[in-house]
């Protein structure tokens, strides 16, 4: 599992407790829980899984293995303003790799990674359905299309 | 809608959205307001028109004028000539790209003349938001139809032999499995439609249900009648939140006019549909490894038989299609079986919708009658090559399916033309390629996506992939082999043989069809250790240019790894053997004295 601790305040069990019950504490309804408490807390470090565990009532081993499945869920926090690069065939092929090539350069971390200050994370995705605006790149909610190697520079510099 | 006497329709699809097609609807909103027009012109917000390349469109109804490439603060300009002096903004219409002559009206262009639209037939038309806007253009009109005229088996006879095969990818025919769910008896079954849009490059369902949601909803309910189910289940990728916001309004508005919920049309009939999300697994669009994942587990496939009609979700019987299947199903009802048969091939009947995609000039959306040549698709709709390329080959069917080379491009599209080409229809994506393209990375490519995705639970995906793919990793830094290239194939056969599912049973498509039409270039990384096309860095050569070095010594202190020697205005020489091809002496170079071969 992963290597960070984290501590959780009483109201972030009870938070979690809440999104259990709201769906009836129904382990079916797994994935929706997990959504909303990534959505709540950023990612899914074990401490949370723990009580997810106790509040749907399943064992913490079935709900590290789905965590783990799906590549939407992750276990270490995303940076403030976390890049994706859309690495589907469309953007691959104008050029995506090239693209993350030089946010990894420009960062100095690799894919998964975040800076030291936290301030961004870095991460790939398959397609988001924008092709005509090959190659794309996400920075937090906006979408950045047609970048090329050259913008990556000013594309940070916004969130200077 | 009456009440105003035009319309200014903005994409609001998900490539115009991040162009700030939002904006643009603001700005159109205030000057409207500025010049007091906003009782007599109204500004939607509809879902995609498919010209993705040309985005954000705006297209002023009724007269067509189609806008390409509009910005936010075009808007002024849009309402002061257009809407008052009634002059069109001549700057903002798309140009021909052979004439350079404005083309102001869409049925005129290259990219809308040969398609035909039955899915997509609401996007771009309608205001998704709007559920009056849908039944205005007959929405619900086919489930009036069926729950208080046909019997449910008269229902599934329609779409039998409308000859409707499953849009997904299989290509199964739909009347056939809603039959097989009809004749599983049960207390309760389910109708789940499959929005799990993983393939990277196709982008069809998440613009049906972000431009017309409706469609997939009534489907669903007809699907249910027919089956009788009582439970809708829509499951979709959490990635897509536009189409979720979207779908959720939706269902919303459906429940409120009792078009879902309980007894639909005071005929008795109960159909509700809920939501479950994906949460970034390929292999979810496998229906069996779906319904586990709405079951909250992981999304793993199991072996079939049972299929979902006998034991599906919760172990009931459970029809599952796609969300392009659903969209066509309400046009079906309403023009009938014999209508929607006589468009197509013999085996493939109806439309497809594609998502052109890759080194195209017109990338977007397009549907097409079964039957249209790869030519037509690729050449007219799609505008020909970028920069003036050349064509190289189309990857139809995404990681699934194969790259298809230029001797088949007369081939009619359709479900069994493409498997004897040694590809798939799959959902639809279609990836062009150009001269610049290297047949062995783009298949690395491909397996790299398989390698991540696959789900680990057979031995050939999860391990025969990874091999593929390092095989792949060698032949492309130049360590491969002729045999090498004996033990791809072999290896590709056993894995097509022997996985569980269809992840599996695919993902050497794009090696195999690639060997087999592009096998010069798979020699040429093993014998002469070279790519063709120039994209293998392993394979490069960075050479000075003797005629054009001016021995400057640029390169010499930028090199890295101190590979350039040479003296002061002296030609300088890259040692290949030293050379890390980082690039950064071509970068530096000022006379263009270094190439790459």
């Amino acid at each position: 599992m992963s290597h960070i601790k984290i501590e959780l305040r009483k109201e972030d069990v009870d938070f979690i407790k809440g999104v259990c019950a709201t769906f009836n504490n129904d382990p079916q309804e797994l994935i929706n829980v997990l959504h909303t408490c990534q959505e709540h807390f950023g990612y899914l470090p074990a401490e949370i899984q723990e009580v997810v565990s106790d509040g749907l009532n399943m064992p913490v081993a079935k709900i590290y293995g789905v965590v783990t499945f799906y590549s939407f869920f992750t276990m270490t926090p995303k940076g403030k303003h976390p890049i994706s690069i859309c690495l589907g065939t469309a953007c691959y092929v104008r050029g995506a790799e090239k693209v993350l090539d030089e946010f990894k350069k420009e960062l100095g971390i690799q894919v998964g990674e975040s800076t030291k200050d936290n301030k961004f994370s870095l991460s790939s995705l398959r397609c988001v359905g924008a092709c005509g605006l090959a190659p794309v790149v996400l920075v937090g909610d906006k979408t950045y299309g047609r970048v090329a190697p050259d913008d990556v520079r000013n594309i940070l510099k916004e969130y200077e | 809608m009456s009440k105003y006497s035009m319309h200014l329709l903005v994409c609001g699809g998900t490539g115009c959205h991040a162009s700030e097609s939002d904006a643009i609807v603001c700005n159109l909103r205030d000057e409207l307001e500025a010049k007091g027009l906003m009782d007599s012109v109204q500004v939607i917000l509809t879902g995609c028109f498919g010209f993705c390349e040309k985005g954000p469109i705006v297209k002023v109804m009724p007269d067509n004028t189609f806008y390409v490439q509009v910005k936010p603060e075009d808007a002024q300009e849009i309402v002061d000539e257009h809407i008052i002096k009634g002059r069109k903004v001549t700057r903002l219409l798309y140009r021909d790209p052979v004439t350079r002559e404005p083309v102001s009206d869409s049925k005129h262009m290259g990219f809308f003349k040969k398609q035909l639209r039955i899915v997509l037939r609401n996007c771009g038309f309608i205001n998704p938001e709007n559920i009056d806007e849908y039944i205005a253009r007959d929405g619900y009109q086919a489930l009036g139809k069926v729950l208080t005229e046909m019997t449910p088996e008269e229902v599934i006879k329609v779409v039998k032999d409308s000859g409707q095969r499953g849009r997904g990818g299989a290509g199964f025919s739909t009347g056939l499995k809603w039959e097989l769910a009809r004749n599983n008896k049960s207390d309760e079954k389910y109708v789940v439609c499959n929005a799990d849009e993983g393939d990277p490059g196709a982008f069809m369902d998440r613009s049906v249900l972000e431009g017309d949601p409706h469609s997939v909803l009534e489907a669903m309910a007809i699907c249910g009648y027919s089956i009788g189910a009582s439970n809708g289940l829509i499951y979709i990728r959490a990635e897509y939140p536009l189409a979720i916001e979207r779908l959720k309004i939706a269902i919303k508005q459906a429940q409120e006019y009792g078009l879902l919920g309980k007894d639909i049309f005071g005929t008795g009939f109960n159909f509700d549909i809920k939501l479950r999300y994906g949460a970034g697994a390929f292999v979810c669009g496998e229906e069996t490894a779906l319904i586990h994942s709405m079951e909250g587990l992981r999304g793993e496939p199991t072996v079939k038989p049972p299929f979902p009609a006998e034991a599906g979700y919760l172990n009931k019987p459970t029809n599952v299609n796609n969300v392009e299947t659903f969209a066509a199903i309400p046009v079906i009802i309403l023009k009938g079986a014999k209508w929607f048969s006589s468009i197509g091939t013999e085996k493939s009947k109806g439309t497809k919708v594609f998502a052109l995609a890759g080194k195209i000039n017109n990338v977007g959306l397009i549907e097409v009658p079964m039957g249209t040549t790869l030519r037509e698709v690729i050449f007219e709709i799609g505008g020909g090559i970028r920069n003036g390329k050349k064509f190289k080959g189309i990857q139809t069917g995404g990681p699934s399916g194969g790259c298809l080379s230029e001797k088949h491009l007369d081939t009619p599209i359709d479900f069994d033309n493409l498997i004897a080409a040694g590809s798939i229809m799959g959902s639809g994506a279609m990836i062009v390629l150009d001269e610049d393209d290297c047949m062995v990375s783009m298949a690395k490519f491909f397996l790299e996506f398989t390698v991540e995705e696959s789900c680990g639970k057979c031995a050939p995906c999860r391990i025969g992939n990874k091999r593929l793919h390092e095989l792949l990793g060698q032949i492309c830094e130049g360590k491969g082999s002729l045999d090498d290239l004996d033990r791809l194939r072999n290896m590709s056969v056993v894995i097509k043989d022997t996985a569980l599912c269809g992840l599996g049973q695919t993902s050497p498509n794009p090696v195999l069809s690639m060997m087999d039409n592009y096998y010069d270039e798979y020699v040429a990384h093993v014998t002469d250790k070279k790519c063709p096309a120039g994209q293998c860095k392993s394979l490069l050569e960075y050479v000075v240019n003797a005629e054009n070095c001016v021995g400057c010594t640029a390169c010499a202190r930028v090199c890295p790894v101190n590979a350039i020697s040479g003296e002061r205005k002296e030609v300088h020489l890259i040692d290949p053997s030293i050379c890390i091809k980082c690039g950064a002496c071509i970068e530096k170079c000022k006379f263009d004295a270094i190439f790459i071969r």
